[in-house]
């Protein structure tokens, strides 16, 4: 071993160790953005000794490589700085995709560049095999994820029996796999074969989820992309990528299970139950409900006049941007000596965290910011709540009704203060597609229309009573 | 499956990395605040760019001739740099905020 391979495994190391003090960083709100930072100073010396690691007989294409990263660099970079806020988690699914996609690409090549002569019956084949089909899930599973939060691919888009296709699709990909390696030669078109039935696997893992589930199917195919980074690793004999990639693999697991978890569900349930489906008759015909509206200058000198708020957000918050405008009106009510918090329910919005983020964004205190437990506590004692575009996050019938698919999940028990005004568009149910019961209860008001506008309202009308 | 066992054999490090990696991946993310679960997931995101090393491995030991390995040897390191620097980029931009509310 020369002393420059010596010295570039020496860095792959000191790279590695940066990851891991990176993303423990990243677990502290004060340390975070060196986290960040430091996790990616691992990536850059990561790759700076993959370029210049001694490969003997290699043609290193140099060119090729820097013209690629300035591309996708670029790429990257822009649509990073132009996302608007709102659409971040789209954003992570879409990067994690690309990612998958890159995985994808390195094990299909690998195949190809297989002699076809030889058995691939080997640990290197077998691993190849796995990343493919890892890679190519995480490929498609998250553009059909991005699809759904960007919402040009509905819930309504409902495959006959989810369950019966994946499931024959799993077991066709497996024998397929299995059938190819025990071949005496490599046959080419069983690769391609099995390519295709992966990446249609993707699709059809993540179709029947509902979008609600977003977060959850995310988090998983992150962990995906993290193993097949893993398994490609194996192939190439790289610390680095097999390290970064396992790290990653069970990040997104238990990152999965914790977000299960808040909403008191298996990860069986979410990917084989789903939402989807469920629900969504039972808003039809039936009972008369009986809705009551409220009105902007009433409201508002009762919010003047309460000695304390919580506000609720949701999606609808993040949809309408209407995070400064919340806080706008928050710091007007406490210039008249009201009490005001947000309570934040774990899933809401699209991502854990993605209403503080959202918040943060607006200037928002971060004490003024109640987690769900500590929110439940203080719903008895609050004048009003005002829940802003959430819906499922506050629905009674998780902890009412067996029969609703939410039940079960803890909520944000709202009706317990005095009063509830209810920020909505119209009368849809959520996102999961289940009706809310909160909207006919005894103390629930509706305050209909955008939620930017209808706070903006709002503030004018605390102004001028 | 001689070869499968001689190869795991041949890899042993690689597999006790892959052990302990878990174990460490889990024990960092168990003690993360909610509130941080977004950018640390988006931080995660940009780490399993990782995959562009392999990228970089193949392009440089391709025949450029060849261009069918070419063609996707570049377009996976496009598509991994993309996940990288997209990734920092966002993840430093959701905790840009999260600090400037720290100091207000």
């Amino acid at each position: 071993m020369s002393t420059t391979t010596i010295i570039l495994n020496y860095t792959y190391l000191i790279s590695i160790v940066l990851f891991i003090i990176g993303l423990k960083k990243l677990s502290h709100p004060d340390t975070a953005k060196n986290g960040n930072l430091i996790a990616a100073s691992g990536m850059g010396l990561a790759i700076l000794a993959s370029l210049i690691y001694p490969i003997e007989g290699a043609n290193n294409n140099y060119v090729w490589i820097i013209i690629a990263m300035i591309i996708g660099g670029g790429i990257g970079f822009v649509v990073a700085k132009k996302v608007k806020m709102t659409a971040m988690p789209e954003m992570v699914s879409l990067f994690n995709g690309l990612g998958g996609a890159s995985t994808m690409l390195i094990s299909f090549v690998e195949f190809y560049n297989y002699p076809i002569a030889e058995s691939p019956l080997n640990g290197q084949m077998i691993t190849t095999v796995f990343a493919l089909f890892v890679g190519s899930i995480s490929f498609t599973g998250s553009m059909v994820a991005y699809g759904k939060l960007q919402g040009f691919l509905r819930d309504s888009l409902v495959l006959p029996f989810p369950q019966f296709i994946n499931m024959a699709l799993l077991i066709l990909v497996v024998g397929l796999s299995v059938f190819t390696l025990i071949q005496p030669e490599l046959n080419f078109n069983y690769v391609i074969i099995l390519l295709a039935l992966s990446l249609i696997y993707g699709v059809t893992f993540v179709t029947p989820i509902g979008g609600g589930d977003m977060p959850v199917v995310i988090s998983l195919l992150n962990s995906f992309t993290g193993i097949g980074a893993a398994l490609a690793g194996l192939i190439y004999g790289n610390q680095v990528m097999i390290f970064g990639g396992i790290l990653v693999g069970a990040a997104g697991i238990i990152l999965t299970i914790l977000m299960c978890n808040a909403m008191n569900r298996s990860i069986f349930n979410v990917v084989i139950g789903g939402f989807s489906g469920s629900g969504k008759s039972s808003s039809g015909d039936g009972r008369e409900e009986i809705v009551k509206e409220a009105m902007h200058n009433d409201l508002a000198i009762q919010l003047k006049y309460s000695q304390k708020v919580i506000v609720v957000p949701g999606y609808g918050l993040a949809v309408a941007q209407a995070q400064h405008t919340c806080h706008e009106l928050e710091s007007l009510l406490e210039g008249e000596g009201v009490d005001v918090k947000y309570a934040i329910h774990p899933v809401a919005g699209r991502m854990p965290g993605h209403m503080n983020v959202l918040l943060a964004e607006a200037d928002v205190p971060y004490p003024k910011l109640l987690e769900l437990d500590d929110a439940n506590k203080e719903f008895p004692s609050t004048d009003i709540v005002l829940v802003v575009g959430a819906n499922d996050v506050v629905n009674p019938a998780a902890k009412e009704d067996q029969g609703s698919p939410i039940y079960g999940m803890p909520i944000l028990d709202v009706e317990q203060a005095k009063n509830v005004i209810v920020l909505k568009r119209s009368m849809n149910p959520g996102y999961a597609g289940i009706q809310n019961p909160l909207f006919f209860g005894e103390k629930t008001k509706m305050l209909f229309g955008d939620a930017k506008s209808s706070i903006q309202k709002l503030i004018e009308e605390v102004n001028n009573a | 499956m001689e070869q499968a066992i001689q190869f795991l054999g041949d890899n042993l490090t690689m597999v006790y990395l892959l052990v302990f990696a878990s174990y460490l991946g889990m024990e960092i993310i168990s003690k993360v605040p909610t509130v941080l679960h977004t950018p640390l997931m988006s931080g995660a995101n940009a780490v399993s760019g990782v995959v562009i090393i392999g990228a970089i491995i193949l392009i440089r030991q391709a025949d450029p001739t060849d261009f069918v390995v070419m063609i996707l040897g570049v377009l996976g390191i496009i598509l991994a740099t993309i996940n990288v620097v997209g990734g920092y980029a966002v993840t430093d931009r959701m905790l840009e905020m999260f600090k400037k509310r720290k100091k207000s």
